[in-house]
């Protein structure tokens, strides 16, 4: 018998049948919730399994059932059904070359927007570029986030961005890199701070099940758990990372979450598209961390619906219907059902919601566009790319930037 | 008294005689300078905070925050996990959340697995976000050769900082310039990689290992005041001042430099360049226009090392008043060896040879 390297599969490819057999899921309502401040080994079956709230029948059960007001629930789904529309009109847009790139979140929604409602104003969000829904939820105007994706006259980045890469610091965003992972780390030094600071806020970082490969994961949960800074650390699994399964990234083995035991942190593993779960979740992990526990990390289980980006084509490495049969379905449609089953909402006023939100979408690409896109239009000036690379202009960035406005 | 110390001539370590209570100095090697800004600094800015290996309770590998974290407490020195990218990540958080952090990387042979942070991250931050989010971090890192370290503890890679839009990049060469140059570092709102040449910690280093090893206290740059000042970041010091040839070096090169200029019997005008970024090119252009030769110096190796920047900006302002070729003198394009680090020095024999071919040119 002679040893054999093991190169994971992905479950399914084109033409193949969409297979989730790998994919155990446990009834809603049926994991404990215990306290916030538990030992970290404890939470073994939360991390291994998979917090769910609602059921088959819409009901919200179980001991994570959030208390949230049908107004909050509402809340949420309008947020979620703002970013999906925001997303397809600008694909659209990026199609119709308008801007260079970009990016959707469609089918993850309710992880950002559950997430961002359950935290407070005052903590820290350090997000990757699949989390346009946190910015949406805090009320950074929708112009504003197309203005940075059109590197237009009105985008407050001044251009130096790639689209998607948005910074707030008054939304308590911070500034998107690209790289993979960096903000994991700085979002512990960041909580650190806060902790050293006493100002109670705790930060809240985001990365993808793949890139939970990087040392900068690792280096975000040993630096957290050694120092027990108050953060959330989340992995979004959303099943691909652009073309590689999670197979590759270690997900066939044992779930994302079950990594945080190892370092001393508890993990929750988490039903994605379940709004309600993720919001106790989330609550949960920022509740210890407030109280002085330290962090937590929390896998989001859910599924990335389109294309890694406009740079990719995802027919051509998995199945075209793979999404329609995730068996964790819809985040909007689950909300929505839920919403309908509590006698709070109805067919008839989610579409009146759609159409009065397309109309938003509608609004403010107008707006934005009457300040420039990235080939027509005012647009910012070229030497404004000198500025901020220092706090002050130095001696070779003056010269330099003489030479520039001397060919113009 | 700090107007007077604010003033750095690169010369005259002995503030003028004042009316007022003079600043108290004491002679202090380069790792008690170093202690001594860390100190000034801790004492001065709540926000500041110290960490990274053994620098807590140990108060580090080369005892640069030695008694620190008994002075101050754990919550503002102290160790890290042996993880350099972290630290800096660590840092570059903290920085945005109001603090300003000083780091130690214990050996910049160490600092690799950071580069993605320094690069990537920490020097662009407020570029990317057009200002919203900046982190105010300093990175202190002991460099250089000459301990036998090999080829994991003897590199000065300050080329590939100083190649880094966004970053600052300093090299002192003695105590009084990196005490005042890491106070500069640290009240600065930029980032800066802080090179330590480690052979200087504890005395002036001519390359000469054969000479018995000589402590600061007779050199006149090892007369540290005990408070605040500064020296600025982005100004070179003259040395040495001279009229045959302008030498241009940093970090251990300056005294290595200073040697070869004497066994050579060259009137040499040696400028320690100090901080790489940004570049005093004033002071260096001034002083090769008016020689008309020039020699640039440093350890680290040559191929696109920090001197091909500096012959560079020679050429393009001093081209028509150069009466022969820039000379280069470097590490080898080599790893640095361990058996052959002597061979691989850049010492003063080299230097000295360079020297005469300018002058010969």
């Amino acid at each position: 018998m002679s040893a054999k390297l093991h190169i994971p599969t992905a479950p399914c490819r084109p033409g193949d049948e969409p297979d989730f057999s790998a994919i155990t899921l446990p009834a809603a309502g049926e994991l404990a919730r215990p306290d916030e401040m538990v030992a970290a080994d404890t939470t073994r079956e939360l991390s291994f399994s998979m917090i769910r709230v609602l059921d088959e029948q819409h009901q919200a059960v179980g001991p994570w059932s959030p208390a949230l007001t049908p107004a909050a629930l509402r809340d949420g789904l309008r947020h979620i059904l703002l970013t999906r529309l925001y997303d397809d009109r600008m694909l659209r847009m990026q199609r119709q070359g308008k801007m260079s790139f970009y990016l959707k979140c469609t089918g993850e929604e309710a992880v950002s927007v559950a997430q961002c409602m359950a935290l407070e104003d005052g903590d820290m969000l350090f997000p990757t570029y699949r989390q346009q829904a946190l910015l949406v939820t805090r009320g950074y105007p929708l112009m504003d986030m197309m203005c940075q994706c059109l590197s237009n006259a009105g985008d407050r980045l001044q251009g130096r961005q790639m689209p998607v890469m948005y910074s707030s610091d008054v939304h308590k965003f911070f500034s998107i890199s690209g790289n993979l992972g960096t903000q994991f780390s700085q979002a512990v030094g960041w909580a650190m701070a806060a902790e050293y600071r006493k100002t109670g806020d705790i930060a809240a970082a985001w990365v993808g099940e793949g890139t939970s490969a990087e040392a900068d994961f690792h280096y975000a949960l040993t630096f957290s758990a050694v120092y027990r800074a108050p953060v959330i650390l989340n992995v979004v699994n959303n099943q691909w990372a652009i073309s590689t399964s999670q197979n590759i990234a270690g997900g066939e083995q044992n779930p994302f979450a079950a990594r945080a035991i190892g370092y001393g942190i508890p993990g929750l593993r988490v039903d994605g598209n379940d709004f309600l779960a993720v919001f106790a979740a989330t609550r949960w992990a920022a509740n210890r961390a407030r109280a002085g526990g330290g962090p937590t990390l929390i896998e989001l289980y859910t599924y990335r619906a389109a294309a890694h980006s406009t740079s990719d084509d995802p027919a051509r490495y998995r199945p075209s219907d793979e999404w329609e049969r995730w068996p964790l379905g819809d985040p909007i449609t689950r909300l929505k059902q839920h919403l309908i089953a509590r006698g709070e909402w109805s067919e008839a006023q989610h579409e009146q919601l759609q159409a009065e939100l397309a109309e938003t979408v509608q609004h403010a690409w107008q707006k934005a566009i009457s300040l420039g896109t990235l080939n027509e239009g005012p647009r910012p000036p070229d030497a404004a790319m000198f500025e901020h690379v220092y706090k002050d202009l130095p001696p070779h960035l003056l010269e330099q930037r003489r030479q520039l406005e001397a060919m113009t | 008294m700090s107007a007077v110390l604010n003033i750095e001539d690169g010369s005259v370590a002995q503030p003028a005689a004042t009316p007022a209570r003079r600043p108290e100095t004491r002679t202090m090697s380069m790792i008690q300078a170093l202690n001594s800004a860390l100190d000034v600094m801790l004492e001065r800015d709540p926000n500041v905070l110290i960490f990274g290996e053994d620098v807590g309770y140990f108060g580090g590998v080369f005892r640069c925050t030695e008694g620190l974290q008994q002075k101050y407490g754990a919550d503002r020195v102290f160790d890290t996990p042996i993880a350099e990218g972290g630290i800096v990540a660590t840092a570059i958080g903290m920085g945005v959340n109001g603090l300003r952090p000083v780091v130690e990387i214990q050996f910049a042979d160490y600092i690799y697995p950071a580069f993605d942070q320094i690069a990537s991250e920490l020097s662009r931050l407020r570029y990317r976000s057009a200002g919203q989010f900046w982190s105010p971090v300093t990175i202190r890192t002991p460099c250089g050769g000459g301990i036998r370290g090999g080829q994991t503890h003897s590199q000065t890679p300050e080329a590939l900082f100083a190649h880094v839009s966004g970053l600052k990049t300093v090299m002192p060469s003695n105590p009084y310039d990196a005490k005042g140059l890491l106070i500069s570092a640290i009240e600065d709102d930029d980032p800066v990689v802080f090179f330590e040449p480690k052979r200087l910690y504890n005395g002036p280093f001519d390359g000469d290992p054969e000479q018995p090893v000589r402590s600061w206290d007779q050199h006149h740059k090892g007369q540290v005041p005990q408070g605040h000042y500064r020296v600025p970041l982005g100004q070179a010091a003259t040395v040495r001042a001279g009229n045959d040839v302008s030498v241009l070096a940093y970090g251990t090169m300056v005294h290595v430099a200073l040697a070869a200029a004497q066994q050579a019997g060259v009137d040499a005008e040696v400028i320690d360049v100090r901080t790489l970024m940004p570049l005093d090119v004033d002071t260096i252009c001034n002083s090769v226009c008016r020689t008309g030769r020039c020699v640039i110096v440093h350890e680290a190796t040559r191929h696109c090392g920090y001197g091909a920047e500096l012959s560079a900006q020679v050429q393009e302002r001093c081209f028509w008043n150069l009466e022969a070729p820039i000379e280069r003198v470097t590490g080898w394009d080599t790893p640095y060896p361990h058996a052959q680090e002597w061979a691989y020095f850049p010492g003063q024999a080299r230097v000295a040879q360079a020297l005469r071919r300018a002058l010969e040119g």
